[in-house]
């Protein structure tokens, strides 16, 4: 099979080809690179359906893409592994897990005879995740010479930096604004490895922290018991998803895991992509599929405005992909995975409007309808009276900018529970803290500057957001934030060089500059382009559009300018006078790749088609008829359905459920949480044990 | 005070419930009352399922072998899946003295007409393929034995007593109970106050608590016990495995593989852990898997998915208390279940149905003997 789904050209990310190596999927050879995720070899080389639930016997793939759930199930040389945790390499043989995996016969008295004591170490400090607020955090316990021990499940430290390729919001001073994500964690990380005080354990995760004090800790496949003194829970969120006919289908991801997938592995999963929510995470996965080539047929929101920022929005509809607000998901479609999807317009109280249906043919639906915070460790620690703090999206979903903020006094706060002699944490830092975690203001008019002559920045940045890049770079001081120095609009006050400092450095590609010098009735307008795997010259022609994707006409490229240190390239436009302050951008997707279906497909027995419980498949219906006889405890669903049951431990029914009762009109005060038990993800006896190597990935 | 119950049942458990649904279809009014928000929430869902009806003595084996009828015939009977699993229990010995001790009960057993028999080392490694066979003698073998779904079964006789007239009251905990004239009048909660001909007191761990409120006393201690259970797999062992070597830290530890495909095991510390202490600790991991892992060195790649802590009401001598109280006449024990509430649960259910309503058979008598209330607690049970 060959590696069609390889994404061999990225705008931002450097693709280097890697070792080739063979494994086999069911007995058939196939090609992927040392190393990588199973997960992701297997989708290179075109393979979607990784075996078959054990419960409907339907097939199914990856789901999480984050070794949280197991949908990613496959038999890798005899023992049942989750794929996309698994590192990949020569000769492997694996196959299809469909239905129960067979328990290998082997085993023998070799694995046994490796049993040991399970190691056990003391630190001072255990930092849980190696995000931005994780090593945000390490770096100052670091700083302040504390023996932390930084443990992350994943290979590469980094957390979600390593997903982002955009830049940051925020200011350059705190957050390093205008510089891409993933360049940050690389950054961070080099500090933390460089600093004598912090040891790092990759590829390991938290199972538990038990009731005396210990903390059990998957690592690289051994298990080992860590006590602490303090703790500080960075682990991130989990992402939410929804009850809908088909949500069970192969295709249908959270937005984190595609941009694993596209944006860590490279590996191209979909063709076509609709997206439900509009948060900043649904709209950036829009903007970072476009730029690994796949095409992105719509977004649905539920609110009548998008909730993440008007800029991000306002790059997707300019590519043109249409942005539905009002609308939800009312079904995906298709056998065994997704074929389409189908929206509705909603009404004022969130019910779908019957006639306004559309099915748009796709074969991904990303659900990115926020995040839940993994706070599990720090409700653990909090029952075993072990001092604990938490940082990042573990404490509250937000920006990574405010992440790598409340991480830094985090750090200071572990520290000085450990009795370091610690700085007062300045009252600023909180401040800034809570101003990274702003929501977006109101979108303010659109003031366009009079004069036509010169070169001038026009700036489409119409609502306030805690970003201030754009007055920052600018060498003659002439853009300055109106207002609050973070939050506030920024605005143009008239010394411009045209060095096109502020169009690179913005992350909502909002500033363009346009340059009457020249030819005062064509200038010349300079727009940022990230879409550099979309071939463009000089001379050609484009479908030139305002700030919210409206075309404005065909406009020539003047000409090309490649910066190599950001990324992003500046396209010259030549535009005629009256439209050229209004141009932003220019589109990339042809309308007709995101005109809907001529007819609307609508599920039937639509509630025994969504699934209540992934893992174990429960229909909605299930789940209702329970709630509808007066059951209110969660534990009691669970005890007669195996909702939450299943292999991710319950990590994603739970708000699946309570979204249930909330239809059914259920007070939320009446529903009896569900009881949350180790472990956190599932783990070989052998390996509980003390043995060697029985884990994953050995 | 809330209207007039035939009996009041305390404890919406492992015997509480099935009660319930015995007590309903004899006709008789019921009302459960639990401090907890569901039925099963304290030790029902802790119980990993296994059911036997061979033990030592002839009141537990009766209870039990009426048990396995009603949770064998529950589906073809009643229509719900409760996950019932004929898949029998063995207790493999390692030692001469082991094969002993196993082999003299074995009598006792054969004496009552239990089906179990000895399997040789050979035929034991065809039941349990890949268990150890160094220093194998042989195992018991019960095929009658099985086990079922705590969580569904308890649910479905809830769903079933419901419908035949039972009532329960959830997160009401019982306050006092009003005793007039060497009787329980009625029960007082958090909630409300309610009128009963009889009580029951099913409460499992709060047992102790419930009876003191009568002005009674029965030694029942809450014991910990670690459990967990892992993924599902394709079915590779038969009967629960009970292996009763004493080790440093803990006594027995025994484990199936249930109608879903999933291993659930269970360890009994040593020395006990009383008490109720329902969080998670570190030891229970290393101590566990390492036994189960040299016993079964097949199971070392097979994945755990999630462990809980729970309590064996404990009585001194392992032996439950059941039976209508002495002193107070219309006040009937059916506490002390020692870890087996489930398996007693449904027989018991109907027994003390038969008690509640005066129509106790000879049979009956016998059983009650070994679970009498006023006994001295003096013996100790061969097969805890």
């Amino acid at each position: 099979m060959s590696e069609q789904q390889r994404i061999l050209e990225h705008p931002v990310l450097p693709v280097t080809p890697g070792e080739t190596v063979t494994f086999y999927w069911n007995n058939e050879p196939v090609e992927g690179r040392k190393g990588e995720a199973l997960s992701s070899a297997l989708i290179a080389a075109g393979i979607a359906a990784f075996g078959r639930n054990a419960h409907d016997h339907a097939p199914q793939g990856i789901f999480c893409a984050n070794g949280q759930c197991s949908k990613c199930l496959v038999i890798a040389d005899g023992k049942p592994v989750k794929s996309c945790m698994t590192p990949l390499r020569e000769g492997m043989k694996v196959n299809a897990a469909d239905d129960l995996p067979e328990l290998p016969a082997g085993g023998g008295t070799g694995e046994a005879a490796g049993i040991g004591a399970v190691p056990e170490v003391e630190v001072d400090a255990l930092v849980i995740g190696a995000g931005p607020a994780g090593l945000s955090a390490a770096v100052e316990l670091g700083r302040l010479g504390i023996a932390t021990l930084l443990v992350d499940d994943k290979h590469e430290p980094g957390g979600k930096l390593v997903l982002q390729t955009h830049k940051f919001f925020g200011s350059v001073e705190d957050s390093q604004a205008g510089t891409r994500g993933i360049r940050i964690g690389r950054k961070l990380a080099e500090q933390v490895a460089a600093d004598p005080h912090v040891t790092v354990w990759p590829d390991s995760t938290v199972l538990y922290v038990y009731s005396d004090r210990k903390v059990g800790i998957l690592r690289d496949g051994k298990y080992a018991l860590v006590s602490p003194k303090v703790i500080l829970n960075a682990a991130g969120a989990r992402e939410k998803s929804l009850v809908f006919p088909g949500n069970h289908l192969i295709g249908v991801y959270g937005a984190g895991a595609f941009q694993t997938l596209v944006n860590r592995d490279l590996v191209r999963p979909s063709r076509r992509l609709f997206i439900v929510g509009g948060g900043n995470v649904g709209l950036i996965a829009g903007y970072h599929a476009i730029q690994a080539g796949i095409t992105v047929v719509g977004l649905a929101e539920a609110l009548p405005e998008c909730g993440g920022y008007k800029v991000h929005a306002d790059k997707l509809k300019r590519l043109g992909v249409p942005i539905f607000t009002s609308h939800t998901v009312l079904s995906a479609n298709g056998g065994e995975r997704v074929e389409s999807v189908t929206i509705a317009r909603v009404d004022e109280r969130f019910r779908p409007v019957p006639g306004t249906e559309q099915t748009f043919a796709c074969d991904t639906l990303l659900v990115a309808v926020g995040l839940d915070p993994i706070a599990e460790f720090t409700a653990q620690a909090q029952a075993a009276g072990l001092p604990v703090f938490s940082a990042g999206d573990a404490a509250e979903i937000a920006e990574a900018s405010s992440a790598m903020f409340n991480g830094r006094i985090a750090g200071l706060a572990v520290a000085r529970a450990l009795g370091a002699k610690v700085e007062e944490i300045p009252a600023a830092w909180q401040a800034k803290a809570e101003q990274l975690k702003s929501h977006p203001g109101k979108v303010e008019p659109q003031v366009f500057p009079e004069a036509e002559e010169g070169v001038m920045p026009v700036i489409h940045c119409l609502q306030e957001i805690p970003c201030n890049p754009c007055s920052t770079v600018c060498p003659t001081e002439s853009i300055r934030m109106e207002g609050d120095p973070l939050l506030g609009l920024p605005r143009y006050d008239g010394r411009c060089i045209g060095c096109a400092k502020c169009v690179l450095v913005c992350p909502g590609l909002a500033v363009t500059l346009v340059d009457y010098r020249r030819d005062r009735e064509m200038p010349i307008v300079t727009v940022p382009y990230e879409m550099s795997h979309v071939p463009l010259a000089a001379g050609d022609k484009v479908h030139g559009v305002d700030i919210d994707g409206n075309e404005l006409g065909e406009f020539e490229v003047a000409a090309l300018q490649q910066n190599r240190e950001n990324l992003t390239r500046l396209v010259r436009l030549r535009v005629p006078r009256a439209l050229a302050k209004r141009v932003v951008s220019f589109r990339l997707q042809d309308q007709a790749v995101v005109q809907p279906l001529p007819a609307a497909q609508i599920a039937a027995d639509a509630d025994n088609q969504a699934m209540a419980c992934l893992c174990e498949r429960v229909p909605a219906a299930e789940v209702r008829r329970l709630i509808r006889s007066g059951v209110t405890d969660i534990n009691q669903i669970k005890a007669i359905t195996r909702a939450g049951m299943g292999a991710c431990g319950g990590k994603s029914c739970d708000t699946l459920i309570r979204s249930i009762f909330r239809q059914e009109g259920v007070d939320p005060g009446k529903i009896v949480p569900g009881t949350r038990r180790p472990l956190f993800v599932e783990v070989p006896l052998g390996t509980l044990a003390g043995a060697p190597g029985a884990g994953e990935g050995e | 005070m809330g209207k007039n119950h035939d009996v009041i049942v305390i404890g919406a458990g492992s015997v509480g419930v099935p009660a319930a649904l015995s007590l309903a279809r004899a006709g008789v009014s019921a009302l459960v009352l639990d401090e907890l928000a569901s039925p099963g929430q304290m030790s029902n869902k802790k119980a990993i399922g296994g059911i036997r009806a061979t033990h030592s003595d002839f009141g537990k084996i009766r209870v039990c072998q009426r048990s396995i009828e009603i949770f064998a015939g529950w589906k073809e009977n009643e229509g719900d899946d409760i996950g019932w699993l004929s898949n029998g229990y063995s207790y493999p010995a390692y030692s001469a003295g082991m094969e002993k001790k196993l082999k003299e009960l074995m009598k006792v057993q054969h004496g009552f007409g239990l089906d179990i028999r000895w399997v040789s080392p050979e035929e034991y490694n065809e039941l349990v393929p890949g268990i150890s066979m160094e220093g194998l003698r042989g195992s018991t073998y019960s095929p009658g034995d099985g086990s079922a779904s705590p969580l569904l079964a308890v649910n479905a006789f809830f769903f079933k007593s419901r419908a035949a007239g039972a009532e329960y009251r959830f997160n009401e905990k019982v306050t006092s109970l009003r005793l007039d004239k060497g009787k329980v009048a009625s029960v007082v909660t958090d909630k409300g106050e309610y009128g009963c001909g009889q009580l029951i007191n099913a409460a499992g761990n709060s047992g102790r608590d419930i009876a003191r409120l009568a002005g009674l006393d029965v030694p029942v201690v809450p014991d910990n016990h670690e459990g967990a259970i892992t993924e599902p797999v394709k079915r590779f062992f038969g009967p629960m495995v009970v292996d009763i070597r004493p080790e440093p830290g803990s006594a027995n530890y025994y484990f199936y593989q249930n109608n879903e495909g999933q291993v659930v095991f269970c360890i009994t510390p040593d020395p006990p852990i009383l008490g109720v202490q329902n969080e998670s600790t570190s030891l229970f991991f290393p101590q566990v898997a390492k036994r189960m892992v040299q016993l079964y060195p097949r199971l070392a790649s097979l994945r755990v998915r999630r462990s809980w802590r729970g309590q064996y009401p404990m009585t001194p001598d392992g032996f439950p208390i059941v039976g209508r109280d002495a002193a107070v006449g219309n006040y009937i024990h059916a506490v002390g279940m020692c870890g087996q509430g489930f398996m007693l649960g449904p027989g018991l259910g109907e027994l003390l149905t038969r008690i509640v309503t005066h129509k106790e058979t000879a049979d009956d008598g016998r059983i009650l003997q070994s679970f009498l209330p006023g006994r001295e607690f003096k013996g100790v049970e061969a097969l805890k």
